[in-house]
């Protein structure tokens, strides 16, 4: 049975796109034949990141209007086994997803894929609750700053009450902690907030912290999913989310200041 | 909107209340058998109380009487009824009650609290286990609210009777409020954005002093909100 997990946030330009990206590319390297759907309808943004902007021929809401099938739809990753993109509609609005053409939909993925990635677009809005509304775990996508936290906050009371699971009175969705543009440094001084406060204040496990990090931007610019950087600390605590996601117990990495040793100190770092 | 509609919705006395728009003996007789049918035995000589709006008129009170007898169901009263509605009612012998709806509570934190009079609220309790996240709102109508776990930032907590939060305070906590000022708010850490006791209220800057990120329970002295170390 494939495993629904939706990337949400509440508020937008967290890091849900990017995220959602790595996450799934890590997946798909594991060996999990993933899917990657893109829910922001109007403003596709997944494709870039994943750097497939130009192989978009169908897309999701032609899927749901019956104009084309999955097959002709989906797009494959050139890098990795494993790995498919659904993309949004840049031409229509958040409207044209229904509950019923969505779960058809989802329902076909998900007799061809282990893993199903709703990157779900900013707001609490109709589109936001499509995005999660069939998921079956969540990755809550945080930055460590109270407007962020608040947000994920309420994002949280809807994955609890607006969801499929919660109006069938299933299990609860699991819900993760996925905090990004970590940075320890200001952290240490007192201008972000750290692990242990965003925990405290949203109590839900912690599933990985991503380092704030220029091969994050770099990736996004270069259309490449940041966990295909395996060089770059972002890169490998993206790998470090999907292991745990895969229900390992991976230390966590990149949440204190990196001490500089003394030739860095002499020649610099 | 003339659908017909049919319900049943528990109240705090513990009666059903029936909402629907067709009151007529046929019409209710095949509506409750239809429920009835659902669940045998579970509504047997239960106490039922018939939600009036003024678009029923000319209703039987004596013929739904018997409808209920024969149903093995109890007509304890009618709320909602208008003053021709509360004399047929009462004619009948059925009692006239008050749903909640028609006396609402006075949430707003800047209503004068003189005006509504005190209700004597009966010792109940609202438990809620999970933490109360942004942007949503709980009431403990006429009861006393419990949280197991925090109140967000963003998120309100509202009822007649005492509220206790055994996580932290971000949030909203409005206690008493249908206006009883002997209600108190206790929870183990006080980071509120407000606190209201029978429509007194603190913000966040006033809490903000020995008592802040500690156990602490909110009470009214002397008229106004006072707050001490749990």
């Amino acid at each position: 049975m494939a495993k629904i997990i939706v990337v949400t946030s509440g508020k937008g330009g967290v890091g849900k796109t990017t995220s959602s990206a790595a996450i799934g590319t890590g997946l798909a390297l594991s060996g999990h034949k993933t899917v990657i759907v893109d829910f922001d309808i109007g403003l596709r943004n997944l494709d870039l990141i994943m750097g497939c902007e130009r192989r978009v021929v169908y897309d999701f809401v032609n899927v749901i209007n019956g104009e084309a099938n999955l097959k002709q739809t989906l797009i494959k990753d050139k890098r990795v086994e494993n790995l498919f993109i659904l993309p949004a509609s840049q031409t229509r609005d958040k409207d044209a997803l229904t509950k019923e053409g969505v779960e058809k939909v989802l329902n076909e993925l998900a007799k061809d894929f282990e893993f199903i990635i709703c990157d779900s677009p900013a707001g609490i809005e109709a589109g936001a609750m499509m995005a999660l509304y069939f998921a079956d775990e969540a990755v809550v996508v945080t930055n460590p700053e109270v407007s962020s936290v608040r947000d994920s906050d309420r994002i949280l009371g809807m994955l609890s009450s607006k969801s499929r699971r919660a109006e069938r009175g299933e299990d609860a969705i699991k819900e993760h902690l996925l905090l990004t543009r970590y940075n320890p440094e200001r952290v240490a001084k007192g201008e972000m907030l750290s692990v242990d406060d965003v925990q405290e204040i949203l109590a839900i496990p912690l599933i990985g912290v991503i380092p704030e990090s220029q091969a994050v931007l770099n990736a996004s610019n270069s259309g490449q999913p940041v966990t295909l950087d395996q060089d770059s600390d972002a890169g490998q605590a993206y790998l470090d989310t999907v292991s745990r996601l895969l229900g390992n117990d991976v230390d966590f990495r990149f949440l204190t200041v990196e001490k500089k040793g003394l030739l860095k100190r002499i020649f610099g770092g | 909107m003339s659908e017909p509609f049919f319900e049943l919705k528990g109240s705090l006395f513990t009666l059903s209340v029936i909402h629907s728009n067709d009151l007529s003996v046929a019409g209710l007789q095949s509506a409750l058998q239809q429920k009835l049918n659902q669940a045998p035995g579970f509504f047997h000589q239960a106490a039922m109380v018939i939600q009036l709006t003024p678009e029923h008129q000319s209703l039987d009170f004596n013929a739904l009487k018997q409808l209920f007898q024969q149903l093995k169901l109890v007509l304890v009263g009618v709320s909602g009824a208008t003053a021709e509605q509360k004399q047929q009612a009462q004619a009948a012998g059925l009692a006239v009650l008050r749903l909640g709806q028609d006396n609402k509570p006075v949430v707003a934190p800047s209503t004068s609290v003189g005006e509504t009079p005190v209700e004597q609220v009966p010792m109940q309790s609202k438990l809620v286990e999970q933490t109360i996240r942004s942007g949503q709102q709980i009431y403990a109508k006429g009861a006393d609210l419990i949280v197991r776990g925090s109140v967000g930032a963003g998120a309100e907590v509202i009822a007649d009777g005492n509220i206790h939060i055994y996580g932290t305070l971000r949030g909203k906590a409005i206690a008493g409020a249908s206006g009883d000022t002997s209600k108190r708010i206790f929870c183990h850490q006080l980071q509120a954005e407000l606190v209201s006791i029978a429509g007194h209220y603190w913000l966040s800057d006033s809490l903000q002093g020995e008592y802040w990120n500690k156990a602490a329970c909110i009470r009214m002295q002397d008229n106004s909100i006072a707050i001490s170390e749990l």
